[in-house]
Formats: C-alpha cells, structure tokens, sequence
C-alpha cells in the first residue's frame, strides 16, 4: 500500500493517472457506439493518421503549438473523411481505411526519420509512455474530455437510436449522418488525446475492449456502457501501476490487462449463459 | 375517406437506372396496401421515397395534413448487426419516441408510459426486461412493430415484416398486423415477398412491375391478367405441393 501511495506521490503519475482515467472513460463510452455500428476499423485508422500528424508536427518543431494541438484538426478531418468511406458500401471501406492508415503510418516514420530520427519522442507516440505527458497536455485532455463526456450524456439516446438503427432513425426525422459525425468527433478528439500516453499502435484497444468485454456479460445498453465505462478505468488503473512497477510501455501493459478482462469475462458470460439456457429448458 | 397520400407519374431511379417509371397510386385512411413485386423492382425505393429519404426522379407525393411529425411508424428490415445487440426491449422501444424530443436530450414520463402502453398492445409484458438479442426472430418483429407504433400510428410502414420467420409465427404476425388495421383503425402499407398472404388480408395491392405496374383493391388485382397470372401461378403450385 505504501508503494502505491509512494508511486503516485511522483508528479508525472498523478498526471498520467487523471488524463489515463479521462481518457479511458471516454474511449469505452464511445467504443460501445463504435463496436456495435461496426466502426472499430475508424479507431484504429486515426489513431494512425494521428501517428503520421504527431511525427510531422515534431519534425517541424511549430511554435507555441505542441504536436498534439497540431495533431488535432488533422484527426477530426480523418474521422469525417473515414467515416463517410465506411458509409459507402463495407468491403471497400474497409480496404480504404487500411490503406490510409499504413500510408500515415509510412509517412510518419520517413519524416521522422529523415529530420529528428527514431528518437525517444517518435517511440512513444508509437507505444506510449507514461512521462510523456505535459503539462499542456494535462489541461488539453482534461477539457475534451469533459467535452467528450457531457456531450455524450446530452446525446445519449441519440446514439442509441443511430447505433442500433440508422434507417429507422432516419424515416422518424433523426439526423443520423449528423450523430455520426458527433460520433466520429468525439472518437477523433478522445485518440488524440489518448494517443501520447498509449501510443498510436495501441489505442485503439482502449476504445475496443471494454465494449467488447462489457458486452459479455450485460445485456442492456445502460448497463454496457456504464460497466464498460468502470472496466476501462479499472483495467487503465492496473495496467498504469504495472507499467511503473516493471517500468514496461503503458499502452502495452494497459492492452495486457484489458485482455485478461476481456478473456475472464467472456467465460464467466458463456458459462453464465449455459446457466440461464439449461434453466429456460426446464 | 381522406386520402393520406397521393403519388402521381413517380419515378425513381437506383444506381443510375430507372427501376419505378410513371407510377401512380393513392392510400386513404384505414387501407391495408401489399406492395409486392420481383427483387430490383424498386420496393425499397419506393418505401423509402414515401418516408421522404429520397426525393423521387420525377413525379410527386403529396402527404396530407395528418401525415406530419409523429404519424408515420417505421418497420424497416434488420440489419445482422441488429441481431445480437445489448439492449433490453423497453430501451428498444422507447427510442421509437425519440424523433418527438426534437432537440430534448431526455424522455419524458409521458414517452415511457406510451412505451409501456404499446409493449402492452402487442403483449410483450413479459419481454420488457430481457435483452434484445436473446429473443427469438418473431419476438424482436414484435418489438421492433411496437416501436414504429411509440413513433407514429397513423400510418405504419412495413418492409418485409415476415422475413425469416417460421409458418406459424409468420401467420402470428400477419394478424397482430391485421388487428391493428382493423380494430385500431391504423393505414398499413406493407412491403410483402408472399402473394397469398398479401391478397388474403391487404385491402389494396401494388405490383410493381417496371412500367406495367398495378394498382387497385386486391379484388382488382385477383381479377386483373397480372393479378390472375401471379396468384394463380403461386396456387397452383400449393396444388401440387398436396398432389405429391
């Protein structure tokens, strides 16, 4: 107990700690939406896009604007343009979204290596780092994730209806190209944020496995998304304390425990289903 | 009878092709209208031109007055991903109101209990608290047919509502769907695969035929060569179903 509390007396976790807790709450409330619409793929393209923003903006060395903020309107364009790819028709959405990421991916590595090099900066966008984040960083993430949580709580049932049926959506007068678009906005703005501290390969594990483990065992969609909320802070909370205690890169450890999440309760759901099915049988 | 709605000289074109050409029909209150017809003869197109999602080539719709915000209930086909989705049957069909919220982010009391009221009308009390995709195909019509009635019961609109479901409850279906046209006095304009069930219970049929297309009353269309050609095809066939 006296380690914790010593590990988190460190200033650069007690930061990682509130802007790693903001951003897991918001990446599982989305991933819900995200997961079940189909669009995980649009994660793992921008947390991409990202990559190539953030090696671009360090290589250029901007200013009085740090990588991130630079990062930022690139991967909101990204959401929009992505999302409209995946709208039209699955397959070629899917290849689409594949080329543009290993293509952001590419492009950001050659600028980097070609000014700054593979330097420590580049590895962490890459796979994380828990002393990465500034304190601008701090603030930055701290204001769009309120912006992230207070408009998903406004537009909760809006998500819902688009998720769970855009056409019906639509024929009731529900703009549902426009609640696709808060969607991609808020995933766009939650993997920015997240991207330094998880790093761009790994991300979107964040947004993806507390849907994803949540779903094993809830059945309704309050409950997954609230369950999946308290997973993905618990599980970023755990992977935060191993990664400081066998100093391995965060996002990695974070994907380790969200795994082990994901694996205990997909069993305890299917035997909890064995359960419910053997009791309707009799 | 007040005409609900008036398509006149439709047209509506599918990736560049025509598939609807100079259609013209009209549905008043309490009709009970089959659309049927081939695949690519432009049933979802017409559907979704009469939900007002895609503005026909040519031709016009007039709605009438009672058709405005919140009378139109929406069956539309499931989507594989609908199949096994985390949600219990009252959020399902509570969403149905949605559309009445306008920009208000949260239901109202009233909105919960309409929900309730309609969960009652299709006797799916039971149903409430289970999860949406553990039910089985005729359940979650059931459901999915209370929400289009929480969104609007003046007119409903139904795409294929049977798709995939066994005889009996198939046969289920097309009653509650019956009832609610007869007892409740609500339009229904209903997508169909089954030529039989359409002429068994429909007061109007549309046959969608490219250029030929019919409409009338389903007396009509028992009457009419095209009517006479289909039907009777599709009997025939039940005949020597019982021969062998």
């Amino acid at each position: 107990m006296n380690y914790i509390i010593e590990m988190f007396s460190h200033e650069f976790m007690q930061k990682a700690l509130i802007g790693g807790v903001l951003v897991s709450l918001c990446a599982s409330l989305l991933g819900v939406s995200l997961v079940l619409k189909r669009y995980s793929m649009i994660g793992d393209g921008l947390s991409h896009v990202g990559f190539g923003a953030l090696a671009i903006a360090s290589a250029a060395n901007i200013a009085y604007i740090t990588p991130v903020e630079f990062a930022i309107p690139i991967v909101v364009v990204a959401a929009f343009f992505l999302l409209r790819i995946s709208e039209n028709g699955k397959l070629k959405g899917d290849a689409a979204i594949a080329v543009i990421s290993t293509s952001a991916l590419a492009i950001g590595i050659t600028v980097a290596s070609m000014t700054t090099g593979m330097n420590t900066d580049i590895n962490s966008y890459l796979f994380g780092s828990i002393i990465a984040l500034t304190d601008k960083d701090l603030i930055l993430s701290i204001v769009l994730s309120a912006v992230v949580l207070v408009m998903f709580v406004l537009f909760y049932n809006k998500i819902f209806a688009v998720t769970f049926d855009e056409s019906f959506a639509k024929a009731t007068g529900i703009r549902a190209n426009v609640y696709n678009m808060i969607i991609a906005l808020l995933t766009a703005l939650t993997i920015v944020v997240g991207m330094k501290m998880m790093g761009s390969m790994l991300i979107t594990s964040l947004i993806i496995f507390p849907a994803l483990t949540s779903m094993r065992v809830c059945h309704r969609f309050k409950t997954v998304i609230l369950f999946s909320a308290v997973i993905s802070v618990v599980c970023f909370v755990t992977g935060l304390i191993m990664s400081y205690v066998y100093s391995t890169p965060t996002g990695a450890g974070i994907v380790i425990v969200n795994l082990c999440a994901f694996l205990i309760f997909a069993l305890i759901g299917s035997i909890s289903d064995k359960i419910s099915a053997k009791n309707n049988i009799k | 009878m007040e005409e609900l709605l008036k398509c006149e000289n439709l047209s509506f074109s599918y990736e560049n092709t025509g598939v609807i050409k100079g259609l013209s029909f009209s549905v008043c209150r309490g009709d009970y209208l089959c659309i049927v017809g081939e695949n690519g003869s432009g049933k979802s197109t017409l559907v979704k031109g009469l939900l007002g999602l895609k503005s026909p080539a040519e031709g016009r719709i007039d709605r009438s007055k009672s058709l405005g915000k919140g009378s139109i209930g929406y069956l539309p086909q499931q989507t594989p991903a609908q199949k096994d989705f985390p949600a219990s049957v009252f959020e399902v069909v509570l969403s149905g109101r949605l559309s009445s919220r306008g920009l208000l982010p949260f239901y109202s009391s009233e909105d919960k209990s309409i929900a309730r009221a309609n969960i009652e009308r299709l006797g799916i009390e039971d149903l409430v608290r289970r999860s949406y995709r553990d039910l089985s195909g005729g359940q979650q019509q059931r459901v999915l047919l209370a929400r289009a009635l929480c969104a609007g019961k003046t007119l409903l609109l139904l795409d294929e509502p049977v798709t995939g479901l066994d005889p009996i409850v198939t046969e289920e279906m097309y009653r509650i769907i019956y009832e609610l046209n007869t007892k409740e006095g609500i339009t229904i304009i209903m997508v169909s695969h089954d030529i039989n069930s359409a002429v068994k219970y429909a007061s109007h049929m549309l046959h969608l035929n490219f250029e030929n297309s019919f409409f009338g009353t389903t007396q009509q269309y028992i009457e009419s060569p095209m009517g006479r050609y289909f039907f009777a095809e599709s009997n025939s066939l039940i005949r020597t179903e019982k021969s062998e």
